[in-house]
């Protein structure tokens, strides 16, 4: 009962959030209801025992992309009155879709799942299970591949963000280390043999 | 009892409503990309229920990947983004049509 | 015998090829040498080969030197049919060849393709001996299509003179239309008979016989009709037989010692050795053989009246070797295949002659061919002039000459064909025979007498050039004339009625003309004095004699008959207008069709509608469908959201 009543809580918050991040003008505060969302979700994680999945959401979206979200938002001057123009003109299309979309996910959800689906509780787990140890488990055994391929991804995601942002501006002075380092005696200093006293 | 299906439901909610975002919010950018971190946690959801109700851990292994695929793409996202403002001063996708046919 | 017959093909080829590509390293001395040499090698060689298989007895030999393909047991072969027919036909061909080669070195003298031309005639002796050599349908194609080609090439010898490239054209375009019918004929032939080689359909022509052919639906044709019809338009077209005939004439814009190898003595007679070597499937049809007489008729007479109208002297004898070929096609049509062959090789001799003759007269008149502006170069051009006045008595068939045996016994076998019944057919074909005569005569002493005799009517300084032109023109006269004068009077026994060409020609017993006039031939005198009682003797003599009063005696008459009769002149003059109704007609229509499946089928339907219409819509299309490529990014996110909710919707509700 305490289960349900926090599910229903956290499941309020999350969709109100989620209102707020497609319904507000300011992408500062948009950004805020993301976070707030994503808290919900982890919230929502912890209830069914997910606890690593729970607490990677908060740290590494919450901490790193959301903020970098944040970041990007109040790096860019953005009209906020002009991007905001034309509000309503799909709106119609879009309600139509979404409502559709409602329509037929819960027909999927509720009048198309077989009874035990429908009954279905979650998997209670053994005494002493640890979510984290039982993923380690199967994440660095079974799906090792796509681990280390995983971590290719974000290595590539770092170069190319990296990439495309830095910009050369012409006329700046920088170092060049390594011509620095090459540099032999004779390019920088020329020996001249000349007599000591002025020939008459 | 909270079960499988109230979890699909929430997960369902959160994805139209995500949809919904992206119509409401077609003109900046930045709102787009929120409205798709939206939706694959819609389909995070998904799949840390089916992950639980099966109690199969491989789901939330997906969760995981898809939670690494996704912070590359909000990265790569707004690198592009940025030197996108930067070069025409303005996210607003109306004004992005050169590649109209 | 076997390399003695490959010698005989390859030598004029292998002289074609060095003087036509090595020409300039031989010069023109190396180059005349050298194809003389060879085409008298070729002459040697055919005299040893008649003199093999007609003193000596020797047999026939059929022979196949190379297979060039095999398709679906349809052998392709290059191989020999060595008769008596083909050994007169290559003593014919080698021996007036030689003659031209040898004539050629005055006549050409200081043209600038002179190799180029030893090279062509040459080829053009390959060519001839490998069409009357060939032992199957294939081969003897061959050389009708080479022989044609190389007619091309000479006509249009002097390619920078517009009328010669013109007649060279129309030439070859006639002779396809002709050719179109043969390998038409060559396709019959194969369908019923499954075979090329000669001595195979021969022995099935019975077969053929009795099969018929449906080519319009509902109508049935005898499949040999059909077959020997084809093959006669080839002949038609490679004879000049009316209607066919209008390339000839013109081809005389070619050098004359061409016109007198290729349009007179050779070439043109290869239809007439054409049909006579296909005589085992001509017997077999009688509707062919009228369709023979009756075009072989029209052509002789017709023609032979153009020949009165002509100023040219080329031109003249042009009309006369068409009136000629026209009456050898007679000969064919009333089964005297004997007889056409032997008026070909006479033909051979005395036409060539005075091919050669013209020529002479042109050189010594600096190429001026307009008989008009001759006369009276008797005097000047002594052996020209007898040579000349035999060949034109061997022309109208003065007793004696070779011209009068062959004619006369053609005549007389006309007049005794009566199993065409004495219908139509008939009389048109004895009447052209017999008024030809006639024409013959007066147009060839016309020519003869405008020429050599009466008033002398060119300029002084064409006078003061005038004199007998050099040996190596006038030794080839000498050596033609003497067949032309004697020949018939040692063969007409031998090759008419001594069963000379012995298997190689079939004439059926009912057809057999030549076998009744044999049966009242005593010799070749007993034959010129029953010839005197015949009509045709005398009508050659009125032809004379209205020449000589009309050209010589009262040279005002013809004037003023053209003005009281300028219809019938006009239509003469105009040849029948049977060049405007080709060049008007058959030509202009042509391009009229042409323009029209340019312009509307190829221009606006093809590639209006179907190439450019193809693409023009894809472009239209994709100028529609491209609206739907906003260049917005929402609107592609849209398209994802409607196809998935679609999609989702489809699976559920469908």
């Amino acid at each position: 009962m305490f289960h349900a009543i926090l599910f229903y809580c956290f499941a309020t918050i999350l969709i109100g959030a989620a209102m707020g991040v497609i319904f507000s003008r300011n992408p500062v505060h948009a950004v805020m209801f993301l976070v707030l969302a994503f808290f919900e979700s982890a919230m929502l994680w912890l209830l069914i025992e997910v606890e690593f999945l729970a607490i990677v959401l908060v740290l590494v979206y919450v901490g790193a992309v959301l903020v970098l979200f944040l970041f990007v938002v109040m790096m860019l001057d953005i009209n906020v009155e002009r991007s905001k123009r034309g509000y309503t003109g799909y709106l119609p299309l879009g309600l139509v879709i979404t409502g559709l979309m409602v329509i037929e996910l819960m027909q999927i959800i509720w009048w198309r799942s077989s009874a035990d689906v429908a009954s279905g509780g979650f998997v209670p787990t053994p005494e002493g299970y640890s979510n984290t140890k039982a993923l380690g488990a199967v994440l660095y055994t079974e799906h090792v591949y796509a681990f280390e391929i995983a971590a290719v991804l974000l290595l590539l995601a770092i170069v190319a963000a990296i990439t495309l942002t830095m910009r050369r501006r012409p006329g700046l002075k920088r170092q060049k280390i390594a011509e620095q380092v090459a540099v032999k005696a004779s390019d920088r200093l020329r020996i001249i043999k000349m007599d000591a006293e002025r020939q008459e | 009892m909270i079960g499988l299906q109230h979890y699909l439901t929430l997960a369902a909610i959160l994805f139209s409503m995500s949809i919904a975002g992206v119509f409401i919010n077609r003109r900046n950018l930045i709102l787009l990309l929120m409205c798709i971190e939206l939706m694959l946690l819609a389909v995070n959801f998904n799949f840390v229920a089916f992950s639980r109700y099966l109690g199969d851990e491989t789901g939330q292994v997906f969760v995981f990947f898809i939670l690494t695929v996704a912070a590359a793409e909000a990265a790569i996202g707004l690198a592009i983004l940025v030197v996108l403002f930067r070069n025409r001063r303005s996210i607003d996708v109306q004004e992005l049509d050169s590649m109209k046919g | 015998m076997h390399g003695i017959h490959l010698t005989i093909v390859l030598a004029p080829l292998f002289a074609a090829i060095i003087a036509g590509l090595f020409g300039r390293q031989i010069g023109r001395a190396g180059s005349h040498w050298l194809t003389i040499l060879a085409v008298g090698l070729s002459f040697a060689l055919s005299i040893l080969v008649l003199k093999h298989l007609y003193w000596d007895g020797g047999q026939i030999e059929n022979y196949t030197v190379y297979t060039w393909a095999v398709s679906d047991g349809l052998h392709m072969n290059v191989g020999f049919l060595i008769d008596r027919l083909t050994a007169l036909m290559m003593a014919v061909v080698t021996f007036v060849s030689l003659m031209v080669h040898i004539y050629t070195i005055g006549y050409m003298t200081d043209d600038p393709g002179y190799q180029r031309f030893y090279s062509y005639i040459s080829l053009f002796t390959f060519s001839m001996l490998m069409l009357v050599m060939a032992n199957n349908f294939l081969q003897l194609f061959f050389g009708w299509e080479a022989v044609g080609l190389v007619s091309y090439l000479l006509i249009g010898f002097w390619l920078k003179k517009e009328t010669a490239i013109f007649a060279g054209l129309k030439a070859f375009l006639v002779n396809r239309v002709g050719d179109f019918g043969f390998i038409l004929g060559i396709a019959g032939v194969v369908m019923f008979a499954g075979s090329l080689d000669y001595a195979t359909v021969f022995a099935a022509a019975g077969a053929i016989a009795s099969q018929s052919i449906e080519i319009i639906p509902g109508r049935e044709w005898n499949a040999m009709t059909v077959i020997c019809i084809l093959l006669f338009i080839g002949a038609m077209g490679k004879s000049a037989q009316a209607p066919l005939h209008v390339w000839l004439p013109d081809s005389m814009e070619g050098p004359t010692p061409i016109s007198a190898l290729i349009h007179a003595a050779t070439m043109v007679t290869a239809g007439i050795f054409m049909v006579a070597r296909m005589s085992p499937l001509f017997e077999l049809s009688e509707t062919a053989l009228a369709v023979v007489v009756t075009i072989g008729a029209i052509t002789a007479f017709s023609m032979g009246l153009l020949g009165i109208v002509q100023n040219d002297i080329k031109r003249v004898i042009a009309y006369s070797t068409l009136s000629q070929l026209g009456y050898m096609t007679v000969a064919l049509g009333v089964s005297a295949y004997s007889a056409a062959i032997f008026h070909l090789m006479t033909h051979a001799f005395f036409k060539a002659l005075l091919f050669l003759a013209a020529g002479s007269v042109i050189i010594a008149m600096h190429h001026e061919q307009d008989i008009r502006k001759m006369g009276g170069l008797k005097k000047y051009l002594p052996i020209t002039y007898w040579t000349a006045l035999i060949a034109t008595l061997a022309l109208v068939g003065f007793p004696g000459t070779s011209g009068f045996f062959s004619k006369d016994a053609l005549i007389e076998a006309v007049s005794e064909s009566h199993w065409h019944g004495q219908g139509p057919v008939y009389w048109i074909a004895y009447l052209s025979v017999l008024l030809g005569v006639f024409v013959t005569a007066l147009y060839s002493f016309r020519m003869f007498f405008l020429v050599f005799h009466g008033e002398e009517k060119m300029d002084k300084e064409t006078k003061s050039h005038l004199q007998e032109t050099s040996w190596v023109v006038t030794v080839p006269l000498i050596l033609l004339a003497i067949p032309s004068a004697v020949i018939g009077w040692f063969t007409i026994g031998p090759v008419l009625f001594a069963d000379y060409f012995g298997d190689s020609i079939v004439v059926a017993a009912n057809h057999d003309v030549l076998a009744y006039l044999g049966q009242s031939f005593h010799g070749s005198a007993g034959f010129m004095l029953h010839a005197l009682l015949g009509p045709a003797v005398y009508l050659a003599a009125a032809g004379a004699g209205t020449a000589w009063y009309l050209y010589l005696k009262r040279p005002e008459l013809p004037q003023l008959w053209r003005q009281k009769m300028s219809g019938l002149y006009d239509l003469l003059d105009n040849k029948y207008y049977f060049d405007d109704l080709y060049i008007k007609g058959f030509a202009a229509g042509g391009r009229r069709v042409g323009q029209f499946l340019w312009q509307t089928v190829d221009v606006l339907v093809i590639d209006g509608m179907l190439v450019h219409g193809t693409a023009n819509t894809i472009g239209r299309l994709a100028g529609v469908l491209r609206q739907l490529q906003t260049g917005y990014l929402y609107h592609y996110a849209f398209a994802m959201f409607i196809g998935l909710v679609s999609f989702l919707g489809w699976l559920l509700w469908f």
